[in-house]
């Protein structure tokens, strides 16, 4: 195990809990990035974007920040300097990623954020069905990308 | 105010992501491949959050209502449907294609790269295509 990598995980997790608590706090709303995003970029609703908008250029500052500091704080695998790791595919891979992502959090209303953290941590019967549904497709979609059609590699 | 908070908040959940390591699609993926070297570093975040977000939720929530705001905003729907678990299924698809979900994804962007772009674009589409197939129902 490797235990800084999982404290890092713990440390960052208890943020992203921070997170989610502070913005209930003072907004009332839920922290699920889908929806604060989604909802900005297809309903853009009358004086309910702004907030919007000022969330999600607080998660791209928050790594930026780390990464203008020198990045010692983040937590690649294998890179210990480094915050943001390399994509996993190229261009066509990520377009179709890219596109079930948004449709199925779209429909399912709800993704890590909105369904994983704040919903289990709200004992949603929803979220709960979500979150087991997209972690059991992600790991078939993982086991049969590496090891039926990548045979192994 | 407002726009404050929520730039706050935003802040903290993309240092939480970067410190945990959720901006890296491989410690993400090397947690979904269950049959290689597992990569257990996803089950701290989401336990961390999940627990610290539980006991935050339960102090605030017995308030009447938010500092900045008229009320709490808690989703209200309770039935298990299939646009729930479907949307929910094409999303692992998604997740476990690429290592990325939404927050992440948005959250890479100060390392931005052509998929990532790719992906960010496909995903906003993705949100439009289900917002038009829900309205037309």
């Amino acid at each position: 195990m490797d235990w800084t990598s999982n404290l890092q995980g713990l440390a960052g997790g208890i943020l992203i809990g921070i997170s989610a608590t502070w913005l209930m706090t003072t907004l009332g709303r839920i922290a699920g990035i889908s929806g604060i995003a989604g909802t900005l970029v297809t309903t853009r609703p009358k004086g309910d974007s702004a907030w919007r908008a000022a969330f999600l250029v607080g998660l791209v500052t928050g790594p930026a920040v780390l990464v203008l500091a020198g990045g010692g704080l983040g937590n690649v695998a294998g890179q210990p300097n480094e915050v943001i790791g390399d994509p996993a595919g190229g261009v066509i891979l990520m377009l179709i990623a890219g596109l079930l992502v948004g449709v199925g959090t779209g429909l399912g209303s709800g993704c890590t954020s909105g369904h994983g953290v704040c919903g289990l941590s709200r004992l949603s019967p929803r979220s709960m069905a979500a979150t087991v549904t997209f972690l059991l497709s992600a790991m078939a979609t993982v086991y049969i990308t590496r090891y039926v059609i990548g045979g192994g590699a | 105010m407002r726009t404050l908070m929520a730039y706050a908040a935003g802040l903290l959940f993309g240092l939480g992501l970067a410190i945990s390591g959720m901006t890296d699609p491989a410690r993400v993926l090397g947690f979904l491949d269950i049959a290689g070297e597992w990569d257990p570093t996803l089950a701290f975040v989401l336990g961390g959050a999940v627990l610290t977000t539980f006991i935050g939720y339960r102090l605030v929530l017995r308030r009447s209502s938010p500092f900045f705001g008229d009320k709490f905003q808690l989703p209200t729907k309770r039935e298990l449907d299939g646009r729930l678990l479907g949307g929910a299924a094409l999303f692992g698809i998604g997740w476990g294609l690429s290592g990325y979900c939404p927050g992440p994804a948005i959250a890479s962007v100060a390392g931005l790269t052509m998929p990532l772009v790719a992906m960010l674009v496909a995903m906003i589409g993705g949100w439009w295509l289900a917002k038009r197939f829900s309205g037309s129902r």
